[in-house]
């Protein structure tokens, strides 16, 4: 599968409570969290993300609360897939488990900007920079991990692998 | 070659006789945590696996500790979606307001909390357990919900860094400082992915209380979890509280570690982590006369009894600053009991501070403490991230009880020795 958009660029450590701040948890709706998706970090996040859009962190990203109501306010924002040079243990597994396509490359975090249009496939785990030219390749999944991914997240893999039902 | 702590207390659960760093397996866990914030999704998550029954009715463990007493009405729609899921599956552990505390104090207090067990909690904060020789370790509501019905979740084999203190605690420094010098020395990602493991002889001469306010802020360096080996101390303390028999497991002699750091903890003086990240730690004697606004103690990290007592401590015979609003959070209903027979509630009363009844609260930025732009706080709590306690221009300082308790009273940072009568 390949995804494409344009690109919004942070820094190092982006922690889950710029994602989503906790005065708006009272709510588990994926459609009211994106509404205050990344507020505290980039007010006009919410008003400039189309569909299909890449966000490419830095270090750490999702550091942090364990709210999964993070990686899900990213996901209802309309985000296609995040970039970073790394991910914070528990945003790591809540993304996987949530089927938020997450793409760990260092080069790419640093080499692309704010802006730019990339493409991302990701089953190859390779990120093109369609404004530069560039090519980076992502770190690939454990096959354990890509079954979750393919199955459409853990509670898919859980009824068919663990429980037998489809 | 040995295992690590964190390696055999997997391989126990997973069926193994050895494990290494990077296997991926399932594994059995012993119980399963959630709170009214991270419940809710994963109830529904539950739901979509379509089984009626969670795997196991007294090892699934609800709290509603974040925004309740319930602040509005949201909330209260929230925190009843985990009553009737706890009244339909006929949990064992679920604690209404009036038993509930903050969870991460309440678990191992209730002896739900015990060495050799896993424990997987929709908090992040789960990783305290490790000061009881349990891997605790967070994760999100759908691994909560897909443990909820299967009993196992995947776990990641992490590598183990070993930190080991030595040397004599200055007067006034404790845990909290020994953890907040810790990240501020490898960073907040200086042990992503991995497990740390608390060792020396400070450690071992910790109070519990004290060991789980270390293990409590593993996460903050990006660890998986923060083990502590289970002694004499762990087992007097889950004496007439564990509520099963338990099996610890220690590292062996000839375990690998990824790597192991020292630390000379005799020239560690109080620690301050300045907004907005717990990396950025600074000795208290930088930071000395920076004005605040509130002073908050309490919190999974800071609210045990112990936590009160130094607070009191420093309290005692003086008055909050007229500028300061000094907010105090007992851990549990048990803890804040015992501070009132101790007479440490009375003395902080006295000085001016309010009392509340357990709540996460202003850690979370949730209620009861929330900061405008522009002001600033020291706390006791975790995280200083931006916009944590309240509005984005805000500011949050962590520290230990005492230093809160220094800075209430003189209304800036202040090492407690100037303040205590």
């Amino acid at each position: 599968m390949k995804l494409s958009g344009k690109v919004f660029k942070y820094g190092d450590n982006v922690d889950t409570d710029v994602i989503i701040p906790a005065r708006f948890l009272n709510t588990s709706d994926p459609e009211k969290l994106a509404e205050h998706c990344l507020e505290d970090l980039d007010p006009e996040f919410t008003d400039r993300v189309t569909e299909g859009d890449i966000i490419v962190g830095g270090k750490n990203f999702g550091s942090g609360s364990s709210r999964e109501h993070a990686p899900l306010a990213i996901k209802a924002a309309g985000i296609s897939c995040v970039i970073a040079e790394s991910f914070a243990r528990i945003f790591y597994r809540n993304s996987i488990n949530i089927g938020l396509p997450i793409l760990e490359s260092p080069e790419a975090s640093r080499s692309i900007e704010e802006g730019q249009k990339i493409e991302v496939d990701l089953q190859e785990g390779i990120i093109k920079n369609l404004d530069g030219g560039q090519e980076y390749k992502s770190e690939k999944f454990p096959p354990f991990m890509r079954d979750i991914i393919q199955s459409g997240g853990l509670i898919e893999y859980v009824k068919r692998e663990q429980l037998g039902r489809s | 070659m040995g295992m690590t702590m964190v390696e055999k207390i997997i391989a126990a659960h997973a069926d193994k006789q050895k494990v290494s760093p990077g296997d991926i397996l399932l594994a059995e866990v012993d119980m399963v945590l959630g709170n009214d914030i991270t419940s809710p999704v994963a109830i529904e998550e539950f739901k979509k696996i379509g089984i009626s029954e969670v795997f196991d009715p007294g090892r699934v463990i609800l709290v509603p500790d974040h925004f309740t007493p319930n602040k509005d009405i949201n909330s209260a729609q929230q925190a009843k979606i985990l009553r009737s899921f706890a009244r339909e599956q006929e949990l064992e552990y679920y604690f209404e307001i009036g038993e509930m505390g903050i969870e991460h104090c309440l678990l191992p207090e209730q002896g739900l909390a015990l060495p050799g067990e896993i424990i997987i909690g929709a908090d992040s904060h789960t990783c305290t357990y490790g000061a009881l020789g349990a891997l605790g370790t967070g994760v999100g509501s759908t691994d909560m919900a897909a443990a909820m019905a299967t009993g196992k979740a995947w776990f990641r084999v992490p590598p183990t860094i070993k930190f080991v203190y030595s040397g004599s605690l200055q007067p006034w420094v404790g845990a909290k400082d020994l953890i907040l010098y810790t990240i501020g020395d490898i960073g907040v990602d200086g042990a992503l992915y991995k497990s740390m493991e608390f060792t020396g002889e400070v450690i071992d001469n910790l109070s519990m209380d004290g060991r789980m306010t270390m293990s409590n802020m593993a996460i903050e360096a990006g660890g998986k979890c923060g083990l502590i080996k289970p002694d004499e101390k762990t087992q007097n303390y889950l004496k007439n509280r564990a509520i099963r028999d338990y099996t610890p497991l220690y590292s062996d002699e000839d375990a690998e570690y990824e790597k192991e750091i020292r630390y000379d903890v005799g020239k560690i003086e109080p620690q301050i982590s300045f907004p907005h990240l717990p990396e950025n730690t600074h000795p208290l004697s930088e930071a000395e006369g920076l004005e605040i606004d509130q002073a908050v103690i309490g919190s999974c990290t800071n609210g045990r009894i112990e936590d009160l007592r130094k607070a009191a401590e420093v309290m005692a015979g003086n008055k909050v600053r007229d500028s300061v609003r000094c907010l105090v959070f007992p851990g549990t209903q048990k803890i804040y009991q015992q501070a009132l027979q101790e007479g440490v509630i009375e003395t902080l009363i006295e000085a001016g501070a309010a009392v509340s009844t357990p709540t996460c609260g202003p850690c979370l930025g949730g209620h009861m403490g929330i900061l405008a732009a522009g002001e600033r706080a020291v706390s006791t709590t975790n995280r200083n991230f931006v916009g944590r306690m309240g509005h984005k221009e805000s500011e949050v300082y962590l520290s230990s009880p005492a230093v809160a308790a220094a800075a209430a009273v003189k209304g800036y940072l202040v090492h407690p020795e100037e303040v205590v009568k």
